[in-house]
């Protein structure tokens, strides 16, 4: 039997009349915080932060953009080639991962994911080792700078890493340390999984020094938002786990980098979590072995480059005249140096011995496994 | 001294770490105030206060990969899954995470953390409340597997469990949680976790088990030693990784061997022991290996547990199979 959905309607209207509805009551009422300070088209929309009155300090912050657009450019052409395979790149993205590191101080504690090199960058984590991750070799991930020692490898599992930021917060929190807080990222995708609100949930009851920044890239993998919420926006899920949600502007570094550096602060001063949604786009396709014209429309795509983070702050840079294309071409010649001897380490890196492979199992091996140890060994130093 | 349960031998070792090492916490569902389901962290909360006995969300994804966080940071995690029964959700995190940081950061971040749960059947509780799936677990290298089965074990374990660099899983079999008492003093002393206990020397036949099969392998050996049939019998203990060369050693003196455990016998850890054995005591055996083991089949509800459970007569029936093998 079909209802009809009006008389339905009707009865809820006699509930209205007989003041059921009167008692319920309004618990929150909810807005989204939206950030920005540079628009696309490099107009100042917004009183700047201090640090961004600092020019070296942009030109700093364009400089760490630029390399990594051109790292993107060169791991894809790796590729292509057929130096290298699978590479999550982060191509239009990097004003996401270099604002939200550039926040950090080294007493901080970054946990990366998967599409992180940007701000692992930052953090003092060569090109090399993030590379040296993806060819196929886990010494990638024994990040050597100093600042990045207590960091957090980047997981491939999505999301995993959300319930990880929530411990290593929980640890600052129980030992009272007051100086310090664990920034982490996610893809929009990844706030679908249900690590991802276990672990807002959790940072919310526990009031954790902890930050999260999703980088809404639009897509994960092949799958526009859409397909993974009814939400207007990403930050509102923080409603849930009672704490604020902001979203960003995720091609204005500056935006991101006051939004996470304010909510750092909070962290630190004992203010709890803060979720942050950064909006930008993904321009490269989800790793190099996928083909984004499959599904990414074509009109969208062309528009997104417009608002690349790059164009706006150059023109703010060039009006401050601490860059012009003379100067850009020099940074640009050095960047491309860097990169190159970074890729060249990573290439001709030597193959970890073939005992390696047990080697990190545990503390200690068992028998069991020195006995296979011993066979790996014996099978290939044969000669 | 006093003679006290395997429960509270699990207490006692939880209460030694955490007064010996500021970084030692204990995490889980009802583990804080209330003392735990089954009272395993009563009274430490009162005792370490909040921060350090914390009741958490009720999600098992959560436990363990906030675990992974603090360990990851050289705190020394206990977190309790209330019934292995519920540890699906938390697979992914022991897998991808808590078996692996070691390995993929090269020895850079190393995971000090304990997940300690109670498992099997044999206490009439509702479904999922009685599995024994210790084989999907063992499985995982870079995890260790502990399952004691008497109060001064679980004492004992539990504290090397605590001290260990690497994760470790550390299975309660609480059918037993106060089957037994014995006396234990809390003297700190940590028992390794490798190697398997040889708790009555035989020449006839080795009996291996762990958790609370222990005892019905025990009742068996005690019927079949007045028909004169010596039985050496082993508590493994640690599941991964398995001391084998007790066993082998044990199985060349006596010719013949039976596992016995409570968990489904298909891919089961009675297979990998058999195994281990066909490789390295073949010429040893005068007679096939056998298991006694749950069937393949689902833990019945507890009106049919008895149906699957192994027990003292099974076992025994298996010891004069193999004792009349020619
Ligand atoms: C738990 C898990 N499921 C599936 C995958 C395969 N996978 C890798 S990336 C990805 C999409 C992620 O999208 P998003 O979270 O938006 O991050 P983005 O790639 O856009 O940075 C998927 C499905 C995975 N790595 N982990
Ligand atoms: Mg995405």
């Amino acid at each position: 039997m079909i209802k009809p959905v009006a008389k339905q309607a009707n009865k809820n209207a006699n509930l209205r009349q007989t003041g059921i509805d009167a008692a319920t009551k309004v618990v929150a009422n909810f807005s989204i915080r939206s950030v920005q300070y540079l628009d696309e088209n490099a107009n100042i929309v917004h009183d700047l932060p201090m640090f961004a009155e600092d020019s070296a300090e942009l030109l700093k912050l364009f400089r760490t953009m630029l390399l990594l657009h051109h790292f993107d450019r060169k791991v894809l052409m790796l590729h292509r080639t057929g130096k290298i395979g699978t590479y999550p790149g982060t191509l239009g993205q990097e004003a996401v991962g270099v604002g939200m590191a550039s926040a950090l101080t080294d007493d901080d504690i970054l946990v990366p994911y998967y599409r992180s090199v940007t701000d692992l960058y930052v953090r003092g984590v060569r090109l090399h080792e993030v590379l040296a991750f993806w060819i196929g070799d886990e010494r990638g991930l024994d990040f050597k700078d100093p600042r990045a020692r207590n960091d957090l490898p980047l997981p491939i599992c999505i999301s995993s890493q959300i319930p990880h930021a929530a411990g290593v917060a929980n640890a600052i929190r129980i030992r009272g340390q007051k100086n310090r807080a664990v920034l982490t990222a996610i893809g929009d995708g990844g706030t679908s999984e249900g690590d991802f609100y276990e672990g807002l949930n959790c940072a919310g009851t526990w009031k954790l020094p902890l930050v999260i920044v999703i980088n809404n890239n639009r897509w994960a993998l092949t799958e526009p938002n859409k397909c993974q919420t009814a939400c207007q926006t990403l930050a509102q899920k923080a409603i849930a786990g009672g704490f604020e949600g902001i979203q960003v502007d995720g091609n204005d570094v500056i935006a991101v980098r006051a939004t996470v550096d304010e909510a750092l602060q909070k962290a630190r001063a004992g203010g709890g979590p803060t979720l942050i949604e950064a909006l930008t786009y993904r321009l490269c396709a989800h790793t190099t072995i996928d083909n984004l014209e499959r599904y990414v429309d074509k009109e969208e795509y062309d528009q997104a480059w417009q608002k690349e983070p790059l164009i706006r702050l150059r023109k703010l840079l060039q009006v401050r005249e601490v860059l012009d294309e003379a100067s850009e071409t020099r940074m640009l010649n050095e960047i491309k140096e860097e990169i190159e001897h970074e890729v060249e380490l990573a290439l001709s890196l030597p193959l970890q011995p073939p005992e390696a492979i047990f080697d990190y199992l545990y503390a200690e091996l068992p028998e069991r496994q020195q006995a296979q140890r011993a066979e790996v060994s014996a099978r290939w130093r044969k000669n | 001294m006093a003679a006290i349960t395997l429960l509270e031998g699990v207490n006692m070792a939880i209460d030694h770490e955490m007064a010996r090492d500021i970084n030692v916490v204990a995490l889980g569902q009802d583990v804080g105030k209330s003392g735990g389901v089954f009272r395993a962290t009563d009274g430490l909360y009162k005792k370490y206060g909040e921060n350090r006995v914390l009741d958490t969300p009720l999600a098992e994804s959560l436990i363990v990969g906030l675990s992974v966080g603090m360990a990851s940071q050289q705190m020394r995690p206990i977190a309790e899954i209330q019934f292995m029964g519920f540890i699906f959700p938390s697979f992914n995190q022991i897998a991808t995470a808590a078996a692996r940081m070691r390995n993929r950061t090269r020895g850079r971040i190393t995971l000090p953390m304990v997940i300690r749960m109670p498992y099997g059947g044999g206490i009439h509780a509702p479904e999922h409340h009685s599995e024994s799936t210790e084989a999907l677990l063992a499985h995982l290298p870079g995890i260790k597997v502990v399952v004691p089965s008497t109060p001064e074990r679980a004492y004992g374990l539990l504290l090397a469990a605590i001290r260990d660099p690497d994760p470790v899983i550390f299975l309660e079999p609480k059918r037993i949680y106060r089957a037994v008492k014995q006396e234990v003093e809390d003297n700190g002393e940590a028992y390794p976790l490798e190697s398997c206990f040889i708790d009555r020397e035989g020449t006839d036949i080795t009996l291996v088990s762990w958790g609370a099969m222990m005892q019905e392998t025990l009742k068996a050996a005690d019927l079949m030693e007045k028909e004169g049939v010596s039985c050496e019998v082993i508590d493994l203990v640690t599941l991964n990784p398995i001391d084998i060369p007790t066993i082998v050693e044990s199985v060349e003196k006596t010719g013949r061997c039976i596992i016995i455990h409570e968990a489904t016998r298909a891919g089961g850890l009675g297979s990998e022991i058999a195994a281990e054995l066909s490789e390295k005591a073949l010429l040893s055996l005068y007679a096939p290996i056998g298991r006694v083991t749950g069937y393949d089949t689902i833990v019945p509800y507890p009106k049919s547990e008895h149906y699957f459970m192994p027990d003292k007569d099974r076992i025994v029936d298996e010891i004069r199979k193999a004792m009349e093998y020619h």
